[in-house]
């Protein structure tokens, strides 16, 4: 680098927030760990990238058969498999980016014992390169789309805020557990669980009217509510629910912040509790 | 000109895994009020000392630029732990590190690659952990394929690589990082001899081209070939600071005198570098030419005959013993590992047992060697105690002839004779 190059090191005390000096020297790193992450998922499997798009269909053959057909679920307007699809897509990206980032310090215990860069990057990393198979999960979805004669509108411009959305969200979480994985692994196991319970108090695979007008600022408050809502509405064109959309950008944020924060405050303890 | 890089009482504080506060008995309670009554609280058993110890106390010293320094000591002075907060894996308890300029640190050949990635890539990864720009990568990937060896296999997943050809590439990435400042730790102790030669010509490139590089290692020869300057860490505390040669005679003196000696060594109350197993090694016994006691020390060339105790709490089918010999410079001279032996008979065994190594004839040159024990279970090592005892070995008359062998690490038989050529006679 430059001459002036100096650096301290010293404990650090309290609440600190983002390096982004260091995040900028190191960016290329963030690159080759989201690579190494993609390139890695489907090595030595018969399937390859098909899994990307197998779990969300499968998914939603499957609720299509129990909650459509069996137990009477409508959907909001499109026919109930897009309307799955559309809800799935999103949902599969943020559990498996939350548990692959939450488990992602453990599994790379050597790079947090034996090299130094901004630790943030492996969670994060983590959570990007889930984002390839989000992108395969839409290509389906827009098959899925010619197949059921259903067009996009204008508001499919907006689908980048509700990605991101999507992102901060499964971040904010993945940083909190990963950091907590390292001293606690009972996040190991409680993560599949937390996982499994969110898919139903998500309306993931429900419209949002079936739950109580009372009740719906509260589901609101869970940041994946305005992800699925936001989704479902720039891919299929219903009306933007923005009162509740609006709570849950604003918490999907907050939750990302925080998540940082606390990160950054016990990355300090990482390589001596690992 | 200013230090490169400068500690300043750079202390690191560790608390012992799963150590918890004993909870006072009632009975305890109850006699500690009859004693002292009125200062019940003051007189509560401190917390401090039990459950934590200081790894490194007040380190402090500089670093020239340009200087190849080297730090030394036994396993468990605190050397990892200094590169460790050095290179910012884990913070200083107290004090503070200036570090004028850009730094590489080296802690373990290998780290990150992966297994299911192609050699190719797996360069661009591990380069780039190392610190290195893609554009540097590129430019150097030619010359850091050609010192690997591995030209054939670039794109082969380095999981169906030889151990020895995941060493050298791992290697060759990090020979050709270019930093201002390069920490290395241990890493020349792997690979094969031509290898490691390699390496070190490598390691005396890299500090001949005037760049600062702190190595930290057991092996004095390579420590007293490559470095200038020295530091003894012992005990977590700086023990000597000044020239490489002084501060290995500073090292190899505390060494010796030190560690257990004698015939029977207590093996259950010696620290482990591994915390959290059970001790398992309980005790090792030497004896020599007819089944004696070992003396102080043995004779070039004599047998050694070592008893080893362990138990098995649950049965146990395979299990294995290695003892491995290190002379003062820290280099392996010899392993004895009962994996060795062609038809060692297998059965289920529970309870105390008694292992006996017999080494017919010792034939390593005078010298302290120091070694190292460790137990095998299904071909896991489950125990090991690094310094687990010192033999010294003096001169004897080996070969016969009343003369002693001045160099070398080894005797051994052998023959000289001279054959008839034919056309010239021997004058008589």
């Amino acid at each position: 680098m430059d001459g002036s190059f100096e650096l301290i090191v010293k404990p650090r005390s309290g609440w600190q927030p983002i390096d982004w000096k260091e995040a900028v020297l190191y960016r290329e790193l963030l690159g080759f760990l989201v690579w190494r992450d993609i390139k890695i998922r489907y090595r030595q499997t018969l399937l390859g990238g098909l899994w990307a798009v197998l779990q969300p269909l499968m998914a939603m053959i499957i609720f299509t058969f129990v909650f459509n057909r069996m137990a009477g679920v409508k959907s909001d307007g499109p026919p109930y498999p897009l309307f799955a699809f559309a809800g799935l897509a999103p949902w599969v990206f943020f559990s498996n980016a939350v548990s692959a980032s939450s488990n992602s310090l453990v599994a790379n215990q050597q790079l947090v014992s034996k090299t130094y860069f901004p630790r943030v990057f492996i969670p994060l990393g983590a959570v990007l390169a889930l984002l390839v198979d989000l992108g395969f999960s839409l290509a389906l979805l827009l098959c899925m789309m010619v197949r059921y004669h259903w067009s996009l509108n204008y508001q499919a411009l907006l689908l980048p805020l509700f990605i991101l959305a999507a992102l901060l969200s499964a971040s904010g979480l993945g940083l909190i557990f990963s950091a907590l994985n390292v001293s606690f692994r009972d996040v190991k196991y409680a993560i599949p669980f937390v996982i499994q319970m969110g898919l139903f108090v998500t309306p993931v695979i429900y419209p949002i009217r079936y739950i109580p007008a009372r009740l719906r600022l509260l589901v609101a408050l869970n940041p994946m509510t305005g992800v699925e809502l936001g989704f479902r509405s720039a891919l299929l064109g219903s009306a933007m629910d923005w009162d509740l959309i609006r709570v849950s950008l604003v918490v999907s944020l907050v939750l990302f912040l925080s998540g940082l924060l606390i990160f950054r405050r016990m990355e300090r303890r990482f390589a001596d509790l690992i | 000109m200013d230090p490169i890089i400068e500690f300043h009482n750079i202390s690191k504080e560790y608390a012992l895994g799963g150590v918890v506060r004993r909870q006072e008995t009632f009975r305890e309670l109850v006699m500690r009020s009859l004693h002292t009554p009125f200062r019940a609280r003051a007189a509560e058993p401190k917390r401090a000392g039990g459950g934590r110890f200081w790894a490194l106390r007040d380190i402090s010293f500089d670093v020239n630029p340009g200087e190849v320094i080297g730090i030394i000591g036994r396993n468990g002075a605190g050397k990892s732990t200094l590169l460790k907060i050095m290179s910012r894996i884990t913070d200083p308890t107290e004090g503070l590190i200036r570090i004028r300029g850009r730094m590489a640190s080296l802690l373990e050949v290998g780290t990150g690659f992966h297994p299911e990635l192609t050699g190719r890539e797996n360069i661009f990864l591990n380069g780039a952990i190392l610190g290195m720009r893609k554009t540097e990568i590129v430019s150097k990937f030619d010359e850091i394929v050609a010192f690997s060896e591995v030209e054939k296999f670039l794109d082969t997943p380095v999981k169906r690589y030889s151990s020895g050809m995941y060493v050298r590439l791992a290697f060759a990435v990090a020979a050709h990082l270019n930093p201002e400042i390069l920490v290395v730790d241990e890493v020349l102790a792997v690979g094969d001899m031509a290898f490691q030669k390699k390496c070190i010509g490598k390691m005396s490139e890299v500090s001949q081209s005037g760049r600062t590089v702190i190595f930290v290692s057991h092996n004095m020869a390579a420590v007293q070939n490559l470095c200038q300057r020295g530091v003894v860490l012992t005990g977590g505390k700086l023990a000597f600071n000044g020239s490489a040669e002084d501060a290995i005679q500073h090292y190899l003196h505390s060494v010796s005198g030190e560690g257990a000696h004698g015939h029977i060594i207590d093996l259950a109350n010696t620290p482990r570098a591994t915390l959290g197993r059970p001790r398992l090694l309980e005790r090792m016994e030497f004896y020599t030419d007819g089944d004696l006691p070992m003396p102080g020390s043995l004779p070039m060339g004599a047998g050694l005959k070592i008893r080893v105790h362990f138990p098995f709490a649950e049965p146990v089918n395979s299990f294995d013993v290695g003892i491995g010999f290190d002379n003062m410079f820290g280099q392996r001279v010899f392993t004895a590992h009962s994996g060795f032996q062609p038809d060692r008979p297998q059965a289920t065994r529970i309870g105390p047992q008694v292992f006996v190594c017999n080494i017919p004839s010792l034939t390593m040159v005078p010298g302290e060697y120091t070694l190292r024990i460790w137990l095998e279970i299904n071909r896991r090592e489950v125990d090991l105690v690094d310094d687990a005892a010192r033999i010294q070995i003096i001169e004897s008359d080996y070969y016969g002839t009343g003369r002693v062998p001045w160099n070398g690490s080894f005797v051994l038989q052998h023959q000289w004779y001279v054959e008839s050529v034919s056309g010239v006679s021997s004058t008589s």
